[in-house]
């Protein structure tokens, strides 16, 4: 992307708050930027061919500790969501480090990550008598509602600019990845892990510092989702459904691209929306069958995703690009 | 019976074959001789169907083999032993062969091609309960000959038999080539071991980078120079 | 003392009993990707799709319990082949993540259909079947008939790979899939059988489970991680592997359910893979990876 291009489209997207004050779109927006970080967390793996089922346990991880220490402990979310992210990346280590150590891959490993969510659901639904259960949780309010110290927001703007930089700041993490060793290296161990062992590359430790980073970041937007919402369900941030939610978007908006999970985001965000305004009640359901169809088509016949492909598409047209790995969904 | 024309065929980019023609005509038995990577498991894996040419024509008996889909092939009464083998590790020998007769026409006669086949090959009615994996290079090999002839072909492919095996071994692949023959099956025999197949067959062809070279009656090729040519360069 | 041991006693029978319809489901998953290399990850939902079958033709239509199961299990069959044409077909030279991801898609499919056609209550058969009393202890019928019924359809399965062709066949493609064609068979024909094979075992489990349990949209979601971490446990595409894991972790489901709330019985059987793992890794060597 041209620089001048994205300082502009930068500082539109900040100014754009004080401009425009609606509070639905904004609220639309916000919601969009929160599940753009959560799915760009998950691309990160999921790019290199490591693909997990089972970050939507991660997201609840980050949701459900964040507003449990805040509810039972007192703990401020500027503790609590630390917190929340040492126990994803903790999580992510007990569950990764056995399948990276004794190399169970592809099949296994999103098989694992499934039962991975599932299991983060069930002991949700278990520890009903603190968490809720299925009916949900909610974060007490705060001295009316505003308060930093709670990181509790009443106004649409202040939530827009916090999702707003974490939503770059994940942009910038995507970045940093893409530009570092550790992308030569995972692309060199998705293509052929034995031989990128021989040449010297550490492959359970890389795979296993890019799953922390994916899981963490994913828990923060499991926070960052709780703190906004000021509601949490199991089914809204955990579980298989999520996850698979996930993996839809990325795979929809575009995998090897960073702003692929982002427009994943906006077509999910926006479907489910235009679904809900038309059906109303009645469309319970018709969202996740609409994903479900959506799905099956665009792996059977757009592997790439919308934003991959037309991107395949201008650099068919200019050929300059360094070749790819042949990984995943491509 | 066989006859192939002009065939061409390769693994994407990579062509194996120029040109290929060659013929098995009814009651003989032909060998297809050359060095290591002249196209030679190339060639039978084209006849059976397992890859596609990319130009030429194959007809069996007038059948075009070309139009014909590749598991239907082995109805045409056309049966390969893959190269290494390739038996079902982890099925016992009878379950192997059973495999091998899984062609319909074949079924009814199950019980006279198992017989057929252990009367061929007695070790292996010893060990028809053994696990396939677990037996030594020639009795194998033996397996994969038995599985093969159980659909009752008219003409039997096979790819390097003496490969990997015991020189003691190899002399009783031979001698089995030569009593298959004998009881009236055509075959077509990709071998590096020239001395011996050379005395098992009627004709041959010598194969090298894809692109027969010479053909002739065994006889004749045992005698030439470019057979020497051919493998040692000289 | 006396009293608790007979508690243990009945629970350890019941997760033998369970662990006979986990053991079916797993064989059918394995027999799948044994097969055609693909795991539907949609299974479950398969599954749910049978019970919702048995409910409205036994409950709503009053059809008799045999005919109901006989249909449930022909048509989950037939899902079966629905979803390998469909979907499996067209993406089986893909990468496996694709295939994995597409009947992820599918799972969110017949979630979502059986949401918006069945609603989200739970529906239950209504069926009652005696309970047994033996020793102080409380088995019931419906877990000695799921039991019974899913070694049937285990033996039944069996006699099926081993004495016929088509059985024959089945077990060389998932040996060596290249050459089949030399024998004459055809590797597509043999994926439609083996799909609706895999979609009539689910249909099976499916009459059984529903004798046991509520169906509701979800309800794959409680039984479904379980039965891929018995499969990945036990070895895809390893069937012995996969029936020995299925009592283990219906085991300790059951236990988990004796002494806390159901769902821990599930934490402990993720806990205790995890600790597999990195006891005895070579318990995950499959035929493939």
């Amino acid at each position: 992307m041209k620089r001048s291009v994205a300082v502009c489209a930068g500082a539109g997207l900040v100014a754009l708050p004080f401009v425009y004050h609606q509070p639905y779109p904004l609220h639309i927006l916000i919601v969009i930027l929160i599940w753009s970080f959560a799915y760009t967390s998950w691309s990160m793996m999921g790019r290199f061919g490591l693909v997990s089922l089972g970050h939507g346990g991660f997201m609840g991880i980050g949701a459900y500790v964040t507003a449990l220490a805040w509810n039972h402990g007192g703990v401020s979310p500027w503790f609590g969501i630390p917190v929340a992210l040492v126990a994803g990346g903790v999580l992510a280590v007990l569950v990764a480090y056995p399948c990276f150590r004794f190399r169970i891959t592809g099949h296994y490993f999103a098989l694992v990550t499934l039962a991975l969510s599932g299991i983060v659901l069930q002991v949700i639904t278990a520890t009903r008598d603190h968490t809720g259960g299925s009916l949900g949780y909610t974060p007490t309010r705060y001295q009316g509602g505003s308060s930093l110290y709670a990181l509790q927001f009443t106004g649409k703007t202040t939530w827009y600019l916090i999702a707003l930089s974490v939503w770059a700041a994940g942009l910038y993490a995507w970045h940093r990845v893409d530009r570092s060793m550790t992308r030569y290296a995972l692309e060199a161990i998705s293509e052929d892990e034995d031989g990128a062992a021989a040449a010297g590359v550490h492959v359970t430790a890389e795979k296993l510092k890019i799953t922390v980073l994916s899981a963490m970041m994913t828990a923060l937007a499991g926070a960052l989702y709780c703190q906004y919402q000021m509601f949490i369900s199991p089914d809204t941030v955990s579980g298989i459904s999520i996850s698979l939610q996930m993996v839809f978007a990325v795979v929809v908006g575009g995998i090897y691209v960073s702003l692929g999970p982002t427009v994943g985001a906006v077509i999910t965000i926006l479907l489910a929306e235009v679904l809900r305004i038309s059906f109303g009640t009645r469309a319970v359901g018709w969202d996740n069958l609409v994903y479900g169809v959506l799905l099956v088509l665009f792996i059977v016949f757009l592997p790439k995703g919308i934003l991959g492909s037309l991107l395949g598409l201008r650099r068919r047209a200019a050929p300059a690009a360094p070749p790819r790995a042949q990984t995943g969904a491509a | 019976m066989l006859a192939l024309r002009s065939v061409r065929a390769g693994y994407g980019s990579f062509q194996a074959l120029f040109d290929v023609s060659l013929d098995v005509r009814a009651g003989e038995a032909v060998a297809v001789i050359g060095p290591n990577g002249a196209g030679k498991t190339t060639l039978l894996r084209v006849i059976s169907g397992l890859i596609r040419p990319t130009a030429g024509s194959i007809a069996m008996e007038g059948t075009d083999l070309l139009a014909t889909p590749g598991h239907r092939i082995v109805a045409l009464g056309i049966a390969h032993v893959p190269e290494s083998r390739r038996l079902f590790p982890r099925m016992t020998v009878e379950d192997n062969l059973k495999m091998g007769g899984f062609l319909p026409a074949a079924r009814p006669k199950y019980r006279a091609r198992l017989d057929f086949v252990f009367e061929l090959f007695p070790r292996l009615r010893e060990r028809r309960r053994q696990l396939a994996g677990t037996m030594s290079g020639g009795e194998q090999q033996m397996c994969a000959i038995g599985r093969a002839l159980m659909s009752d072909p008219k003409l039997l492919l096979l790819d390097e038999p003496s490969a990997g095996l015991a020189p003691v071994v190899v002399e009783q692949v031979f001698e089995l080539v030569k009593r298959i023959r004998a009881g009236g099956i055509n075959v077509l025999i990709v071998e590096q071991n020239v001395q011996q197949v050379l005395r098992v067959v009627d004709r041959a062809y010598l194969l090298k980078a894809g692109s027969i070279r010479a053909a002739g009656t065994a006889a004749e090729l045992l005698a030439t120079e470019t057979l020497r040519e051919a493998y040692l360069g000289v | 003392m006396p009293i608790l041991d007979v508690y243990l006693l009945e629970a350890l029978i019941n997760g033998v009993l369970l662990g006979g319809v986990l053991a079916l489901i797993s064989l059918g998953l394995n027999l799948v990707f044994g097969v055609i290399d693909v795991v539907w990850i949609c299974y479950a939902e398969l599954i749910m799709f049978g019970m919702y079958g048995m409910y409205f033709l036994y409950s709503v239509f009053h059809w008799p319990i045999l005919a109901a199961a006989a249909l449930c299990i022909v048509g989950v069959g037939a899902l079966g082949v629905l979803l390998h044409v469909i979907v499996i077909a067209p993406l089986l030279g893909a990468a496996p993540i694709n295939q994995l991801l597409a009947t992820g898609g599918v799972l969110f499919f017949l979630q979502s259909a059986a949401t918006v056609m069945f609603g989200i209550e739970f529906r239950n058969l209504g069926l009652r079947l005696p309970v047994l009393k033996a020793a102080g202890m409380f088995i019931s019928y419906s877990r000695l008939l799921a039991f019974g019924a899913a070694l049937i359809g285990m033996v039944a399965v069996y006699l099926f790979l081993r004495r016929t062709y088509t059985g024959a066949a089945i077990r060389a493609i998932a040996q060596d899939r290249q050459i089949m064609t030399l024998m004459g068979v055809d590797s597509r024909r043999i994926y439609v059988v083996t799909s609706a094979l895999g979609g009539a075992l689910a249909g099976l489990a499916s009459c059984l489970l529903v004798l046991l349990y509520d169906v509701h949209p979800f309800v794959g979601l409680t039984f479904g991680p379980i039965t891929f971490l018995i499969c990945v446990l036990g070895g895809l595409g390893n069937f012995v592997g996969g029936a020995v894991a299925a009592f283990v972790f219906a085991e300790l489901i059951s236990l988990g359910g004796l002494y806390l709330d159901l769902e821990w019985g599930y934490v402990f059987a993720f806990v205790f893979f995890i600790v597999m793992m990195f006891v005895r890794p070579e318990g995950l060597m499959a035929r493939r990876s």
